[in-house]
C-alpha cells in the first residue's frame, strides 16, 4: 500500500473532503504545486481554480473548484482553507461563461471607473473555472 | 368587583397575546435549528483555522506577525460587541452588555480609552446611548449573515491596531451552551493566543509562497475573520434560542392569567344570577 495523507478540505460554509489521499494537486501563488505524503512544512495562498485529490487504492480523484484560499502542508496533513469551495460538478458552465464576458468586455471597454485589480481576478475565477467544467466534460 | 362584560373582555384581550406569542415561539423554534445547522458547518472551518494559526505560532518563524505579539504599554483597548437587531429575547443582549461594560471598565480603571464596533442594532442602541465611542457599526445581517457584510467592520479594527491606535482587541458576544442557556462571553481576539501545537517543536518553519509576511499577513487577517463570522453566527443561534424561550414563558403565563379570569368571570357570573334568583324570590315572598 502506498503512503498516504490526511487531506482537508473546509470553505466558512461546509466541509467539502475530509479524508486519505496519494498526491494533492492545487494552484498556488507561484504555480502548479503537487503534494505528496511526507511532504516538507508549506504554506502559499492559492489561486482561484481546482484542486485535485488523488485518492489511495485506485480511487477516483476528486475534483473541487476554490476561488482562493489558504494551503497549508504538514508531513502527513495537507488542510485547505478555502474561500469558497464547490464541487466541480456544481458549477453552473454558463454562468461562468457569462462572467467571465463580462469581465472581458470590462477589459476592452476600458472606462475610468474599472478597478482593474479587481477584473482580472474575477477573470482569473471564471475562466478556471470554465476549464475544470471542460475537462470534466471529456 | 369587575363585570362579566369587563372580564371578558380583558380574557380577549390576553388571548390575542398569547397568539402573537405562540406563533413567535415557533418561528423562532423553526429559525434555532436552521441557524444551529450553520453553526456546525462553520466549525470545521473554525478549527482548521486555529490549528494553522497554532502551527504558525510554533514554527521558528522568521517573520513575527504583530497579531503574535503583546505590546506593552496599552493605551486604547477596542472591542467588537456582537449582538442582535431585534428585540424579545430574554436577557440576552443585556448579559452580553453587562460582561462588555464591566471588561471595558476594567480597561478604564488602568487608564486606557475605549474604541467600539457594534455588530447588530440593539448594541448600538445601547452603547450610543451611554456615550461611548463607537468608530464602526454594522447591522441587518438577518438569520444568515454573511462574511462580506462584516469585513469591514473588521477591518476598521485590524486597521487601528495595525496603525498603533490600538493595542487589544476583545470580541463580545453569546456563546450557545445548549438551548437552555446561552451564556456571554469576552474573547481577546489580538494579541492572538493560538494552540500551540508541542508534538511539533520550535525547530521547523513553513517553505513560504511567495513570502513569509504576505502568507502570514493573509492568514491572520483571515483568523480574525472566522472567529468573528463564527461569533455573529453564533450570536443568531442564541438569539432563536433565547427568544424561543422568552415566547414559551409568555405564552404560559398569558395561559395562567386567562385561566385565572376564567374562575373569576365564572364566580362573577355565578354570583349575578344568585342575586336575580333571591330578588325574585323576594319579590314574590312580598306580593
Amino acid at each position: 500500500m502506498a503512503a498516504t495523507m490526511q487531506v482537508d478540505i473546509v470553505s466558512a460554509e461546509a466541509e467539502i473532503f475530509s479524508g486519505e489521499a496519494t498526491m494533492v494537486i492545487a494552484s498556488a501563488e507561484l504555480g502548479e504545486v503537487g503534494i505528496a505524503p511526507g511532504h516538507t512544512p508549506l504554506i502559499t495562498r492559492i489561486r482561484p481554480g481546482e484542486i485535485r485529490v488523488q485518492q489511495p487504492d485506485d480511487g477516483e480523484e476528486i475534483d473541487v473548484y476554490v476561488s482562493g484560499g489558504i494551503l497549508e502542508v504538514q508531513p502527513y496533513v495537507v488542510t485547505v482553507l478555502a474561500d469558497t469551495a464547490l464541487r466541480a460538478d456544481d458549477i453552473d458552465e454558463a454562468a461562468a461563461q457569462k462572467a467571465k464576458d463580462e469581465a472581458e468586455a470590462a477589459l476592452a471597454g476600458k472606462s475610468g471607473e474599472i478597478n482593474f485589480a479587481d477584473v482580472q481576478r474575477q477573470l482569473a475565477e471564471a475562466s478556471a473555472q470554465l476549464q475544470l467544467v471542460k475537462k470534466l466534460r471529456r | 368587583m369587575a363585570s362579566g362584560k369587563e372580564i371578558r373582555t380583558q380574557i380577549k384581550s390576553i388571548q390575542n397575546t398569547q397568539k402573537i406569542t405562540k406563533a413567535m415561539e415557533m418561528v423562532a423554534a423553526s429559525k434555532m435549528r436552521k441557524a444551529q445547522d450553520r453553526m456546525a458547518a462553520n466549525r470545521p472551518y473554525a478549527t482548521r483555522m486555529k490549528s494553522v494559526v497554532g502551527h504558525i505560532a510554533s514554527a521558528n518563524i522568521e517573520y513575527l506577525h504583530p497579531y503574535l505579539k503583546d505590546r506593552d504599554s496599552v493605551k486604547r483597548v477596542g472591542f467588537i460587541v456582537v449582538s442582535t437587531d431585534r428585540g424579545l429575547c430574554g436577557g440576552l443582549n443585556t448579559n452580553a452588555f453587562k460582561a462588555a461594560v464591566s471588561a471595558m471598565k476594567e480597561w478604564q480603571d488602568q487608564g486606557a480609552e475605549i474604541d467600539l464596533c457594534t455588530i447588530g442594532r440593539k448594541a448600538n442602541g445601547f452603547f450610543s446611548r451611554i456615550g461611548a465611542n463607537i468608530v464602526g457599526q454594522v447591522d441587518g445581517l438577518g438569520d444568515a449573515p454573511e462574511l462580506a457584510k462584516l469585513v469591514g467592520t473588521i477591518k476598521i479594527m485590524l486597521d487601528a491596531y495595525d496603525e498603533g491606535r490600538l493595542d487589544r482587541l476583545y470580541l463580545v458576544e453569546n456563546e450557545f451552551v445548549n438551548t437552555m442557556t446561552q451564556t456571554p462571553r469576552v474573547q481577546q481576539l489580538i494579541p492572538a493566543e493560538p494552540d500551540v501545537d508541542e508534538k511539533l517543536g520550535h525547530h521547523w518553519d513553513y517553505i513560504y509562497e511567495p513570502d513569509s509576511k504576505t502568507v502570514v499577513d493573509h492568514v491572520m487577517t483571515r483568523y480574525i475573520e472566522s472567529l468573528v463570522y463564527q461569533a455573529v453566527v453564533e450570536n443568531v443561534a442564541c438569539e432563536m434560542s433565547a427568544r424561543m424561550l422568552a415566547m414559551k414563558n409568555a405564552s404560559d403565563n398569558a395561559g395562567d392569567f386567562i385561566s385565572e379570569l376564567q374562575t373569576k368571570y365564572n364566580k362573577a357570573r355565578q354570583a349575578a344570577i344568585t342575586q336575580e334568583i333571591s330578588e325574585i324570590v323576594g319579590g314574590a315572598a312580598a306580593v
